[in-house]
């Protein structure tokens, strides 16, 4: 018996079970391994091309969020380097089978509360301040927001109201750039989350509650936000886009979407096309202003040829992919609440006329 | 002292009854905290299998493997699974194996109730995997928010398995964590007093604090649901004055405390693993026991981090921003411990201890984006989105599955008798942990980069799809890592070389004894005078000849072939009783099947409730039925 209390057999195969005294060949064409694929994933980093990424930000709100992430970045890969650097040395200097009374100094409890937890207090407190000023500087915007926008959140679908330019649409919100604008969420269902990476964090919508949250863009352009609340079936069909417009474009837009459809010329195939979506189940989920339709469970279809998208993000918005959404929405989001219409082909290309004229 | 008593009389006292009746009857600690760690490690592969089908479907943007429905029944699976049915109680039966043979006790306070918890565990575990043969499986998430998952928008019958199968689920996790308290204040051997308890042991307690705390919450919440949906109470219906917040509070008051009931226990297997390989005591034991106090206490001070997003008013919220970096302070000293304890030792580098190696790398960098969303701006745009996911896995897989990982490969010898294979445990560990951060490293720049979680596809114009793929590819490699343990475990169950009662010269109790231990664990109840009683004088090295016999202690004949075991007082350990344990009984099967008629009766028809009560009044009064001899006294 050795000092293990084992027997020679036992130790033996001891030595077997624990292998070799460093890491062996194997293990270093595993740590091989893992910078390949640390150096392929920087090589797909390159490659990618994130349309929103929270690290591009094109307005204040997230752009101070990205700074804040730049700092915590940078800290927490110093306190990293720092441990496992401290780890490594604790593993592989010093004699095998020294005392305990030769092993070295940092071995106390003092190190350990220093270590564990006063620096770390110390990084901790510089995080936290950081937290707290970007905190305060989100609360509020700059100036007063100029408008107030109300978007509600339906399975799986995104309501836009303007309720003071009497305005509404749908998976679009258009703001005007270089200014702070409200957006009310209003839960209709169930809880969604709004989420525009590239301009704000994301803040629920939950029923019986409305949130406020402030954006601003910079710069005119699209911004793809999405919902992030696990919302049921469709949850990852629920994209709309921000559109930001220089405040002129924003007005006349708004000037536009403000009006109610315009009366179809009379015998055309759009007139024909509106007959048949007005004698449709259609209209019992959709409003087109200026008609008797106005249902309200699905989008308002007033001006939908304006729109980028058909189905929540879900399908650029053309002639063909409105005529496949309309004949089978169920393929192509199953489970969202609109059904296949049934129609023969002609009136199908007089209603898709008709849609196509409501810019 | 008495005579040593016979090894003879003490097996026949502590063997199981024969037959499938008696295998049914079994209450041995041993024998049902290993019936909990093989039936937690199906449910891991069956949730391990979700999670590589889910990966399949999200390889590229647009793929229809799965449908829409089929994904989010998956990935509610896939969280309910690894966070009830495998990370508790795997954990819990670590503990409940470990517990009584580090303590120098000959079972658990309270052996029938262990058996009632395992089979209440198996029994909810096994109807949430029988609900797609009644419907569908849960939808709705593992955290299961109203009103997405009230009868109105999610009429069909999988949220009310969900509901009824985690109320009833979570009385095995009570039970279970009451006994482990109970066992660990009352049954320690004489002289183990506070100050000299394993920290393994010390971290069991404080999980079974917490689960004390905790899983009431969530058994509220989830009955509460259940009323809604099954005889039209309005908890979380906003329409008739509830609120859906207030289910959000409840889930995240047990959930966050949750993912703390299954990092401690693994911190305790790491302080064990640590001391062991560097042949010396743990640094700082005071503070690393005040710290794992204190993160039971600061578990309960965080959960609305979960909540950043749901427009709650920002100064509150701030405290709970401090609160959650508060906690990394705790874990911060577990971690300079561990240094401390390895500083200058070069520990041998063994299996066990690579997992342990490979959870520091994986742990710290979990611990630092764990910081990074307690900030309430930054999480705002990582809230749910797959930089947390990121973040959850390394510090739940790093956390948790590495060490536990380790301790299959550090306690497996004892357990079975058998050593692992060294060679296979080494490719295992390099595989799981390469295709570990090529799964999840790349996943939090795929949430940076805009991917909410729970999505079933992504559209192409993401530009996530290259990451994604990756993602896939690491959980496919460490799938096959993880197999490799499984594959080693089977291999060397049989023909692994024999282990021997000390194959790592380690210091504490469980060491004493023959590998596998005999059903009464220790022949003689050991006396302790220090925290490594196998080890020479405190603060030492491994004393040489060190064997099984050299334990000097109390001696406990059985009395009229009773279970008996030393009783000692709470602080100082002094010798108080001589307890007598229960002995097996089928009656805790049975209690479990009428409870379960209580709450899966309850999917059929409500009528099964009271005949459920009225059958476990049946079933308790037979199991607490005095048994003969016990009138003798």
């Amino acid at each position: 018996m050795n000092r293990w209390g084992m027997s020679t057999q036992q130790r033996r195969a001891y030595e077997r079970v624990r292998g070799g005294r460093s890491f062996g060949a194997g293990a270093k064409a595993a740590v091989l391994g893992l910078v390949l694929a640390i150096a392929g994933f920087a090589f797909t980093v390159r490659l990618g091309r994130a349309e929103t990424s929270v690290l591009d930000p094109a307005g204040p709100r997230a752009a101070r969020i990205a700074e804040l992430w730049w700092v915590m970045f940078a800290l927490g890969i110093a306190v990293f380097v720092v441990v496992m650097g401290l780890l490594l040395v604790a593993i592989f200097r010093g004699k095998r089978g020294s005392d305990t009374e030769e092993r070295g100094p940092f071995t106390g409890t003092g190190f350990v509360a220093l270590g564990g937890a006063v620096i770390p207090f110390l990084i901790l407190m510089i995080v936290f301040g950081a937290t707290l000023w970007t905190l305060i500087a989100l609360a509020e915007p700059e100036g007063p927001p100029g408008l107030t926008i109300e978007v509600a959140g339906h399975q799986f679908w995104w309501e836009v109201r303007y309720p003071d330019q009497d305005v509404v649409t749908a998976n679009e919100i258009h703001i005007p750039t270089g200014q702070p604008v409200e957006l009310k969420l209003i839960g209709a269902d169930v809880i969604h989350s709004l989420w525009v990476p590239q301009l704000s964090g994301k803040l629920d919508l939950i029923p019986g509650k409305t949130n406020t949250l402030w954006l601003e863009a910079d710069e005119p352009g699209e911004y793809r936000g999405q919902c992030a609340e696990f919302c049921g079936i469709q949850h990852a069909h629920m994209a709309f886009l921000v559109i930001a417009q220089p405040p002129n474009e924003f007005a006349e837009w708004l000037d536009a979407q403000r009006e109610p459809s315009d009366e179809p010329a009379p015998d055309s195939v759009v007139e024909r096309g509106e007959q048949i979506f007005l004698g449709s189940a259609c209209v019992y989920c959709h409003t087109v202003r200026g008609t008797n339709a106005s249902g309200e469970l699905g989008p308002d279809l007033t001006h939908l040829a304006s729109r980028r998208t058909l189905a929540a993000g879900t399908l650029e918005n053309n002639l063909g992919n409105l005529a496949g959404w309309i004949v089978d929405p169920q393929s192509i989001k199953p489970g969202n609440k609109m059904p296949a219409t049934n129609l023969g082909s002609e009136e199908l290309q007089d209603l898709l006329a008709y849609l196509m004229s409501l810019r | 002292m008495a005579a040593i008593p016979a090894i003879q009389t003490l097996t026949r006292t502590w063997q199981r009854p024969a037959g499938i009746i008696g295998w049914l009857s079994q209450v041995n600690h041993k024998a049902v905290a290993t019936r909990f760690v093989v039936t937690a490690l199906v449910f891991f592969v069956l949730a391990g299998i979700g999670a590589l089908t889910m990966r399949v479907q999200l390889a590229q943007p647009n793929l229809n493997v799965l449908t829409p429905n089929a994904y989010n029944q998956l990935f509610t699976m896939h969280g309910t699974t690894m966070m009830f049915l495998f990370a508790i109680p795997v954990l819990e039966g670590v503990g409940m194996y470990l517990v009584p043979l580090m303590i120098g006790a000959r079972d658990m306070a309270f052996p029938r109730l262990n058996a009632f918890g395992y089979w209440v565990f198996l029994l909810a575990g096994v109807s949430l995997y029988i609900s797609p043969f009644f419907g569908n499986a849960p939808d709705g998430g593992w955290f299961n928010y109203p009103p997405l998952t009230s009868e109105d928008y999610s009429p069909g019958i999988g949220i009310d398995f969900w509901t009824t199968s985690i109320t009833f689920l979570e009385i095995a996790a009570l039970v279970a964590a009451v006994e482990l308290i109970v066992t660990i204040f009352k049954l320690r051997a004489p002289g183990m007093s506070l100050n000299r308890v394993p920290l393994f042991v010390w971290a069991i307690l404080v999980t079974s604090f917490m689960i004390v705390f905790a899983m009431p919450t969530v058994m509220l919440a989830s009955v509460f649901l259940a009323l809604d949906r099954m005889i039209g109470t309005h908890f979380f219906d906003v329409a008739a004055g509830g609120d859906p917040l207030l289910w959000q509070h409840l889930f995240w008051i047990f959930g966050h405390p949750e993912v703390y009931i299954i990092l401690v226990p693994a911190l305790g297997i790491i302080s064990t693993i640590v001391s062991t390989f560097a042949r010396r005591p743990n640094a700082a034991y005071t503070l690393v026991v005040l710290s794992l106090v204190s993160i039971g206490f600061l578990s309960f001070g965080l959960w609305v981090h979960h909540m950043f997003t749901t427009g709650l008013p920002w100064l509150g919220m701030s405290f709970f921003a401090a609160a959650s970096m508060m906690v990394t302070l705790p874990s911060g000293i577990q971690v300079f411990s561990w240094i401390a304890t390895l500083w200058g030792t070069r520990p041998r580098l063994a299996t066990p201890m690579l997992w342990i190696l490979g959870f520091f790398f994986i742990f710290v960098l979990g611990g630092i984006s764990g910081v990074m969303v307690g900030s309430i701006p930054f999480d705002e745009q990582v809230h749910d989105t797959y930089f947390v996911v990121a973040h959850f896995h390394y510090v739940l897989i790093g956390g948790a599955v590495f060490p536990l990982f380790g301790g299959i490969y550090y306690w497996f010898p004892k357990v079975t008798g058998r050593l692992l294979s060294g060679t296979l445990g080494k490719w295992s560990f390099w595989l799981t942990f390469i295709g570990f951060n090529t799964t999840f490293l790349p996943m939090h720049l795929t949430g940076f980069w805009g991917m909410p979680r729970r999505y079933y596809t992504y559209p192409t114009e993401l530009g996530v799809g290259d990451l994604n793929l990756l993602s896939t590819v690491g959980a496919f490699l460490v799938a096959t890592g993880f197999g490799l343990t499984f594959v080693n475990m089977f291999a060397s169950f049989r023909n692994g070389a024999e282990a021997g009662p000390n194959p790592w010269g380690a210091g504490t109790l469980e060491w004493s004894v023959p590998s596998p231990p005999p059903p009464y664990n220790f022949q003689v109840i050991p006396a302790v005078d220090n925290r490594f009683p196998l080890w020479g004088p405190a603060q030492r090295g491994p004393a040489p000849d060190v064997g099984t016999a050299a334990v000097s202690g109390v001696a406990l004949e059985p009395e009229a072939e009773r279970r008996v075991t030393a009783g000692t007082e709470l602080l100082d350990a002094d010798l108080d009783a001589k307890l007598v344990l229960a002995g097996p009984s089928i009656w805790p099967l049975l209690l479990a099947i009428a409870v379960g008629t209580i709450f899966l009766g309850a999917l059929v028809s409500l009528w099964f409730v009271p005949v459920g009560a009225v059958l476990s009044y049946i079933a308790a009064i037979g199991w607490l039925w005095p048994r003969k001899t016990e009138w003798d006294e």
